[in-house]
């Protein structure tokens, strides 16, 4: 996109999954079809889209967790690697969805959080791994001294921020969060986001944040992307995406935003999308939105869109907008 | 509403259907304080002894198991006859004690004692070979725990290295290990044994003659083999199971995250989390190996004569049952009780420290 570098660059990125269908027949599911993007020094991206849409993937495969089918990531103008991965694990690290399976059950607290600093050997006595520990408690607002104990006996916001203190332990410049607070209570969700947001302004840390929660995005990050159906449909800077949509599936992801005013609620359009989801098996031809799309051409079934840059920084990947 | 007080609850209207709030007492800051206080600090082992030594029908069949295994040591010593020969009085062959009933002495026996001497008593009676009955039992009891522990180690050795090649590798590996498993899970593993220990008997009887391992006994080892060649398969599959669960779940791949090295991952995600399915299905597994020798032993494909087996013991009381019925009693008690205990005892190592059951 533009010449100046970027802290992430994620080029073209695939992933397909190779899945049984009846007894012999493999299929491909294209979990991740062709995304590129970028993320700057301390910036923070978010990711939307529905459930399914490939999300959790697109964060996985540029960590290397999963082996990606096709694609480049750029990791502060270095180019990510299978081989190489080893290098970038102390610079990119996950938060993921569900703070109950991603914590060890039988680790205590300690190990769990000391576990990469022990991969890493960042530290030279037991003391300064200890003291170490005790900080990253405090600094995502846990008590240091439950250090000794064992995961299942926390809450789930507080299992969250073990898992936050876990990514923020070899000291990363850039974390993917995986939806960090969907599995969370309303009043919890604003802590930990609050806990994010105080962190990236103390240690500049980009992030990745994923979620469908399109008000917790807008909240978090400088620009947006949406996806649909394993493919970004829409990017740019947060206030436009939210305040003025242009793709049509974007539009009615906005229009569903609860409103916290009733007043304007009561004005506003909101538009139920018809059609089912197709399944990531069985891609349609053309843009895969067209089943539920408005707006739907002929030339939409038979190619599909591009995307194009409609404003600066801003790009969307329709026919008729 | 001004004079709305929070201290005091609002009446109940006759016919709501809302709960009574006088029924509801405010709590008191002892209680609140409690609530904030976080559950004691345990570790995942201390926590299972914890929930083990509360189970009433585990600790009952920990005692039972304690008592049976303290007995079969230290009775050989202090009962003074062997379980092949027979009883002798001064060095004579007692050929008068024969079939006696519990706690009775033999012609010579009773000569013997008016005599001053002292004669240990026969405690189950003797058998129509004049051997003393007591060590018998006690002699068996031993063969049928050391088949079922041993049998059960064979087990979880085949089973553990076989399920976690299968898991780790996962695609065609796991494909074409676990179709084998399945082919000998579907033989009918009853007639297997019986043929197995046929054909094993006869080919190690032979080839065994004249090394160490003749005195265990070609039945005993083709009884180990039956063991290592059908039981297996269970636990691979178990253990196989267990692996590709663990390996996807998301504290591996944050593992992974950062950096970790797969051994690293095995040994410090993978074996802790699946080690308690392990043990506490071993533990089940002896029971049932102990089950199956006495009924190998019992159609008379167990252990050899002269040594005995609880289930050998029992076949051949069966053909006196009507004349000398305590006979049965004994063997067959002893291996009820040693198989009801494992079984409790397994279940309640299941219940405290399986972690899908946990509170
Ligand atoms: N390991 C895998 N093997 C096969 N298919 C997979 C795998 N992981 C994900 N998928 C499929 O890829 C698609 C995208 O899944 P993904 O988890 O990335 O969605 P998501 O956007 O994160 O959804 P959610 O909001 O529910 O978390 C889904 O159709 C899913 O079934
Ligand atoms: S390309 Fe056509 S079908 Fe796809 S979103 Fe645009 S208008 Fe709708
Ligand atoms: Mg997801």
């Amino acid at each position: 996109m533009s010449g100046q570098k970027h802290l992430l660059d994620v080029r073209g990125l695939k992933e397909y999954f190779p899945v049984k269908s009846g007894m012999l027949n493999k299929m491909l599911l294209k979990a991740v079809d062709d995304v590129s993007f970028t993320i700057d020094e301390g910036e923070t991206l978010g990711l939307v889209g529905e459930s399914g849409c490939g999300k959790t993937t697109v964060g996985r495969t540029l960590l290397y967790l999963y082996k990606p089918t096709a694609g480049e990531v750029y990791f502060d103008g270095q180019l990510v690697t299978e081989k190489n991965i080893g290098d970038f694990r102390k610079d990119m690290q996950i938060v993921f969805q569900d703070p109950y399976s991603s914590l060890n059950p039988r680790m205590t607290v300690a190990d769990i959080i000391g576990e990469p600093l022990d991969i890493h050997k960042l530290y030279s006595s037991k003391k300064e791994r200890a003291d170490r520990i005790a900080e990253l408690l405090t600094l995502v607002g846990l008590n240091s001294e439950h250090a000794n104990r064992y995961a299942h006996e926390f809450s789930g916001g507080q299992r969250q921020r073990i898992g936050i203190a876990r990514a923020l332990a070899v000291n990363p410049r850039f974390i993917v969060c995986d939806e960090p607070v969907s599995a969370l209570d309303v009043s919890i969700q604003a802590q930990i986001i609050n806990t994010f947001e105080d962190l990236q302004q103390k240690l500049g840390i980009a992030y990745l944040f994923i979620a469908h929660d399109l008000l917790v995005v807008q909240h978090m990050s400088r620009r947006i992307a949406v996806m649909y159906l394993g493919r970004i449909v829409e990017i740019g800077p947060a206030g436009d995406i939210i305040g003025s949509p242009v793709h049509p599936y974007t539009e009615s992801l906005i229009s569903a935003i609860p409103m916290p005013d009733p007043e304007t609620a009561r004005h506003k359009h909101r538009i139920i999308l018809e059609g089912d989801v197709p399944s990531p098996l069985r891609m349609p031809k053309g843009c895969p939105f067209r089943t539920r799309c408005r707006y739907a051409t002929k030339e939409c079934e038979e190619s599909r869109p591009e995307l194009k840059e409609i404003a600066p920084d801003r790009f969307v990947a329709c026919h008729n907008r | 509403m001004s004079d709305y007080n929070p201290n005091i609850p609002p009446k109940k209207r006759p016919f709501s259907l809302q709960l009574d709030p006088a029924k509801f007492e405010p709590a008191t800051d002892e209680e609140k304080a409690q609530q904030e206080v976080m559950r004691e600090s345990t570790t995942f082992f201390r926590d299972g002894m914890r929930k083990l030594f509360h189970n009433p029908l585990a600790v009952g069949s920990m005692i039972v198991l304690l008592v049976i295994l303290v007995t079969i040591v230290i009775a050989p010593l202090i009962v003074p006859y062997s379980y092949s020969g027979m009883i002798t009085v001064d060095g004579k062959r007692d050929k008068s004690a024969k079939n006696l009933p519990p706690f009775t002495y033999s012609k010579l026996e009773q000569q013997a004692i008016d005599n001053g001497e002292t004669v240990f008593p026969h405690i189950f009676g003797t058998d129509e070979l004049c051997r003393d009955y007591f060590i018998r039992v006690i002699y068996g009891a031993r063969v049928s725990l050391s088949v079922g522990f041993f049998a059960s180690l064979i087990v979880l050795i085949i089973g553990l290295l076989y399920g976690s090649i299968a898991g780790y590798a996962g695609g065609r590996t796991d494909l074409i290990m676990m179709r084998i498993v399945d082919i000998i899970y579907s033989l009918p593993d009853t007639l297997m044994v019986i043929l197995l220990s046929v054909v094993l008997d006869q080919l190690l009887g032979q080839s065994l003659q004249n090394t160490a391992l003749a005195s265990i006994g070609p039945n005993m080892l083709s009884m180990f083999a039956v063991f290592g060649l059908l039981y297996w398969v269970g636990m691979a599959r178990l253990v196989r199971g267990q692996i590709l669960s663990i390996k996807n779940n998301e504290y591996v791949l944050a593992a992974q995250a950062m950096g970790a090295k797969p051994g690293r991952i095995i040994r410090r995600h993978i074996l802790p989390n699946c080690m308690s399915v392990i043990i506490i299905s071993t533990a089940l597994q002896i029971p049932s190996a102990i089950f199956t020798e006495s009924f190998l032993s019992f159609i008379g494909l167990g252990v050899q004569a002269p040594m005995p087996s609880l289930g050998s013991l029992a076949n051949s009381a069966r053909q006196a049952l009507q004349a000398y019925p305590y006979k049965m009693i004994f063997p067959a008690v002893g291996i009820c009780l040693i198989v009801l205990s494992f079984n409790l005892l397994g279940d309640g190592l299941r219940d405290a420290f399986d972690p899908k059951l946990r509170k």
